[in-house]
This record gives structure tokens, C-alpha cells and sequence, in this order.
């Protein structure tokens, strides 16, 4: 599966909800019960729960064991338990190889990533916010021509996007992959809902009655109340950049220029010429994978203030 | 001061315009040149096309070999026999976590949410990558597993790779639509629960009767998008492949347009492959839409 269908969320639910909402029958009286849940069921959830948990984690602590090994005990011990654990001196090994181009990958894909995802944010608002609160010709078809864009799979778009980078000489460049990075409609659409609940005209009036210029305005004024949006916007197009995969592979052939996902891959494809690499993927994995982990699970709640928004507010 | 409506004309052409300009570039016009370059073809002359080439209208001649190559063909029924088990596998896991968790009792639901929803910040080449050395003989401590049951596992044979690939997708993916849904299920009016209570609803009947019909559109809308995003499929096989002799370079349609824009130097075809799955992710998408739009109706 691809990165594409990433900022998804509540694209379609406003369409979706208003289909389907109002179907919900009461439940009809049968029979009474006390207590709500009943004996097997008290015990067989939390068993799900915990079998569901272990599938999901498995992997994760298949890969802090496995980055604590040798390439020899990697092979040669079981993957479910510590075997002379050298976690730092594998890491170095990461850092160091080929001149610590792992470390340069990291910086790319900040870059990639941050760069895109703070454009994209900000362009998003801004145009979001211009579709929600002035009245101009052809608003309404802008906006339908921006939600067909969410709907339009990244991967149909990165060989075209090749070709046309190519004849403006950009392949091979970080801007190849920055500047389809900051492009986000489903931004726009999250943008327009929130501005058209959030940000009050009265609000707006008054500013411009001040004499405040519409540019100030946006940027001293509208964005701060469109925060929760933006923060949300600002995540899906972080973590969709960061783990795409086919455009950069279609736009970099430079391996100074990949992102952390291109360079793993690289080193993962001729592993089994020179089994070192092996170590070195799976360090190199750790490294990426759980940083992002933490921050995934530390900003939760942002990531269903978002979701709840499309669905709500849509 | 400058009247309203410059001064609304310059604000729209200030904050839609710099969106809009690289929407244009980035999405629409990429989607226009695709389908301008499958409907057309480089005609070279000289023999190794040093003379350069001419670009020749051959209407839906790269469509006709496309759909006439049985590798392509292949790769297309492949993605859609692996989205027919996929799917539907995906999204009832994601909304049996959602439904579990909302029953659940509140000590413990936000670590399990957590663990759930971790795989998504795993990219899906690293995870494939994870995955990949867990299904490498050797390596794989599940394999180990297997044999001390007396069981060969084999994860990346013929029979086997695909749905190996769907775990990897699965592994990744129940999470977020998990979180999808459980984001609509608390937008559910507590209210309901209450007077379903009081007329002695039992748990399954409220599950059912309440909160499946009120949960429908996060459903319809995540059965959506992993529909397309399914027969996107690429990064996973990609990664795979070294390790399996089963997947070759056309597994799947994306593949193949890739291997075709990239090793064959085929754009044309290769847009002519890019524009048919779009097409086919679009009318399933809609099928879908259309099949829950009846049942509605009904």
C-alpha cells in the first residue's frame, strides 16, 4: 500500500454522514437485562484486547531485540531474546558506515518532511480559509476540482511528475520531492471547515473597521484560531512525507539526496551480498522508527481532534 | 482605502492563489500530460533513436497493449484478488478493535489504542523491511516457532508472498482506520446508550442497532480509501522481492508502470498502466458507493 490515501481522514464523511445518518433504530425492548455485559464476554475482551496488542507489538520488540545483535547472533540465536546485547556499538556502526550517510539521510527526511509539511500547512489555511469566509466567482467549482485531489492516488502522479521535473532540469534535487510535498487539498478542505466554524466574521469586520490589512489579519488573527486544524494538517503531511517512498525513488538517484525509507531500502537490497548490511538495516531502522513512534503516540490526541473535526464539524 | 471588491479580489488571488498554483502544477497538470502521453507514442528515427524523437497521436493503441499484456493483466487480477480478501479482512479488524476498546472498561484502553495505532508511524517500507526479516528463514523467530510445532512455514512462496504482503498492509493500517472510527463513535450522543439501557437493550443489540448504523459512513469512508490504496500496492512487493523468487518485477500494476517508465523507457505504456488501475480504483471506489447508496435506499 502506498502513502497515498494518507491525509484521508473525514474526506468523504460529510457526503457519507449525510447518507447514512438518521438509519439508527432504537434498539427494540426484549428483553431485560441487569448487568449489560455478561460472563464470557467479561473475560474474552480483555483476551482480544491483549492478543490484538501483542501483534501489533511484536514486530516493534523483534526489532529493539534485533538491534541489539551481532550479525553473528543474529543468525544464530533466537529473535525473541536478548544474546550478548551491543546496542551502542551497533548504532556507531549506522552512523559511521560510508561516511555517516545515515545521519545525512535523517537530515533529509527532517527536511523533506518539516519544509513540506510547515508549506503545505500554511498554503492549505490560507487557501482553506479564503474558500470559507470571502464570496468570489467560481468558489464552489474550486473547491469540488480541490476535493476530487484527495480522492487521485499519489503513485498515478509521480512518473508524470518525473517527466515534467525532468524538462525544468529539477530531478535529482531536493526540490523534486519538496515541491510536490507541499501541496495538501485535503488541508484545504479541513482548512475550510474549521475557518467557517472557527473564525468569527464579526471578528473579521472589526479588524478591517480598525483598518488592519488582510494580510495581517491571517497571520495575527485567523491562524491562531485555526490552530487545531493546522496542527492536524501539520501532522498527516509529516508523517505522509516521511514514509513515501515512490516519489522520492522516482525523482533521486543521488544517494546524498535520499530520505531515511529510500537509503534502508539501498542498504536492505544488496544485504545479501554483504551481510553486514543486515545489521545495519535493521540499527538503522530502530533509530528511524522509534522516535517517530513516540511522538505518533505522545500527539494522539491531535490526530483525533482532526478526525472528529472532518466528521463533526463536515 | 481600496473598495471592497479589489480589495476581496486581491485577498482571494493572496491566499487561494499560491495553493491553487501548485495544485495546478502538481496534481492537475501531471494528470492531464499522463493521459495526453498514453494516448500518444515517441516515434524515433535512426536506429538507436539518436535523431531524436517525434510525439505521434496513436489514440488508445497503449491501452490495446497494455490490456494485451499478460503480464499487466496479471498484476491487475492479482491486485484485485488481493484487495477482495484484503479489505474487507482490514476493515472488520479495525472496527472489532474500535468496537472492543469503546466497550472496554476505561483503565487500559489508551495504552491498547496506542499500541494499536504505533505501526502506522512505520513507514511502509521499513515495515516491510521488519516484516521481511521475519519471514527470512534464519532469521525469523516465528519460523523458529513454527518448527518446534512441527509446522514449515514458508512466508515467501508462490502460494504464499501475497499474503504475506496483506499482513504487512493490515499490520500497518488497522490501526488508523481503527482510530477512524473510534473518532465517530465518540461523536455518538451518550444520550442513546442511556434510553437503550433503560429499555433493557442488551450490549450485542447495541452494538448492532446503535452504534454499527451510527459508525456506517467512518466504515464507508475507510472501506474507500483502503480500496484505493490497496490497489496502489508497490513499496511492500518492492522490498520483498529480493527475498522471494515469486515476485517478479510486474507483481503488480504499479510495478509494472514503474518497471516500464524506468527499465523499458516506456512512458507512454507505462501512463497508459498508471491511468487504467486509477480508473479501475475509481470504479470500484464508486461501485462500492453506489452497492452501500442502494442498501440505504432499499
Amino acid at each position: 500500500m502506498t502513502e497515498t490515501s494518507t491525509p484521508d481522514t473525514s474526506t468523504l464523511d460529510s457526503s457519507a454522514r449525510a447518507v447514512t445518518t438518521g438509519t439508527a433504530k432504537p434498539a427494540k425492548p426484549t428483553r431485560k437485562v441487569g448487568s449489560r455485559r455478561s460472563g464470557p464476554a467479561r473475560i474474552l475482551l480483555p483476551v482480544g484486547l491483549a492478543v490484538a496488542a501483542i501483534y501489533f507489538l511484536f514486530p516493534v520488540y523483534w526489532l529493539v531485540i534485533a538491534a541489539t545483535k551481532s550479525t553473528g547472533s543474529l543468525f544464530g540465536s533466537s529473535g525473541f531474546v536478548l544474546s550478548e546485547p551491543q546496542l551502542f556499538q551497533n548504532l556507531e556502526n549506522v552512523l559511521t558506515y560510508n561516511g555517516g550517510i545515515y545521519l545525512r539521510w535523517g537530515l533529509n527526511s527532517i527536511l523533506y518532511s518539516g519544509v513540506g509539511a510547515i508549506v503545505a500547512t500554511i498554503l492549505s489555511m490560507s487557501a482553506g480559509y479564503c474558500l470559507a469566509k470571502f464570496v468570489f466567482r467560481g468558489r464552489e467549482f474550486w473547491f469540488n476540482v480541490i476535493l476530487a485531489g484527495v480522492m487521485i492516488p499519489g503513485t498515478a502522479l509521480a512518473l508524470p511528475l518525473f517527466l515534467m521535473m525532468s524538462q525544468l532540469g529539477l530531478v535529482n534535487t531536493y526540490w523534486a520531492v519538496l515541491i510536490p510535498s507541499m501541496v495538501s487539498p485535503f488541508g484545504v478542505y479541513l482548512g475550510r471547515i474549521y475557518a467557517t466554524a472557527a473564525v468569527p466574521d464579526t471578528l473579521l469586520e472589526a479588524s478591517r473597521l480598525d483598518g488592519a490589512g488582510e494580510a495581517r489579519i491571517f497571520f495575527t488573527l485567523v491562524l491562531r484560531l485555526m490552530t487545531p486544524a493546522a496542527v492536524t494538517v501539520f501532522l498527516f503531511q509529516f508523517i505522509g512525507i516521511w514514509n513515501n517512498y515512490f516519489l522520492p525513488l522516482v525523482m533521486l538517484s543521488n544517494p546524498d539526496l535520499y530520505p531515511i525509507t529510500l537509503g534502508l531500502v539501498s542498504w536492505q537490497s544488496v544485504s545479501d551480498r554483504n551481510p553486514d548490511l543486515y545489521q545495519l538495516a535493521i540499527g538503522g531502522a530502530f533509530m528511524s522508527v522509534i522516535p517517530i513512534m513516540i511522538a505518533i503516540v505522545s500527539l494522539q490526541r491531535f490526530w483525533k481532534a482532526g478526525l472528529t473535526e472532518g466528521s463533526v464539524k463536515g | 482605502m481600496t473598495s471592497t471588491r479589489t480589495r476581496t479580489r486581491l485577498a482571494v488571488f493572496g491566499f487561494l492563489g499560491p495553493f491553487l498554483a501548485l495544485f495546478l502544477a502538481t496534481i492537475v497538470f501531471p494528470l492531464g500530460y499522463a493521459l495526453f502521453q498514453s494516448v500518444t507514442a515517441t516515434a524515433r528515427s535512426g536506429a538507436f533513436g539518436e535523431g531524436g524523437g517525434t510525439t505521434v497521436f496513436v489514440g488508445l493503441r497503449n491501452y490495446a497493449a497494455a490490456l494485451s499484456d499478460p503480464g499487466f493483466v496479471s498484476s491487475l487480477g492479482r491486485v484485485l484478488l488481493f484487495a477482495v480478501v484484503q479489505v474487507p479482512l482490514m476493515i472488520v479488524l479495525a472496527t472489532a478493535l474500535a468496537l472492543m476498546l469503546d466497550a472496554a472498561s476505561a483503565r487500559g484502553v489508551k495504552l491498547f489504542r496506542s499500541a494499536y495505532f504505533l505501526p502506522y508511524g512505520v513507514p511502509g517500507v521499513i515495515a516491510s523491511l521488519l516484516w521481511g526479516f521475519l519471514y527470512t528463514p534464519g532469521i525469523s523467530p516465528v519460523i523458529d516457532l513454527g518448527k518446534v510445532f512441527g509446522l514449515q512455514l514458508d512466508f515467501l512462496g508462490a502460494e504464499t508472498v501475497l499474503w504475506s504482503i496483506a499482513n504487512i498492509v493490515i499490520w500497518q493500517y488497522a490501526g488508523y482506520n481503527m482510530l477512524v472510527i473510534v473518532a465517530q463513535l465518540k461523536s455518538i450522543d451518550r444520550d442513546l446508550f442511556e434510553a437503550a439501557a433503560i429499555d433493557g437493550a442488551s450490549s450485542w443489540q447495541v452494538i448492532t442497532r446503535i452504534k454499527l448504523p451510527l459508525i456506517a459512513p467512518a466504515i464507508v469512508l475507510t472501506t474507500v480509501f483502503t480500496i484505493i490504496g490497496t490497489l496502489q500496492l508497490f513499496a511492500e512487493p518492492l522490498v520483498l522481492k529480493p527475498l522471494s523468487s515469486a515476485i517478479t518485477s510486474s507483481y503488480t500494476p504499479n510495478m509494472a508502470a514503474y518497471n516500464q517508465a524506468f527499465t523499458n523507457n516506456n512512458y507512454s505504456l507505462a501512463a497508459a498502466e498508471s491511468v487504467l488501475l486509477a480508473l479501475v480504483a475509481c470504479a470500484f471506489s464508486f461501485g462500492f458507493l453506489k452497492l452501500i447508496g442502494r442498501r440505504q435506499n432499499a
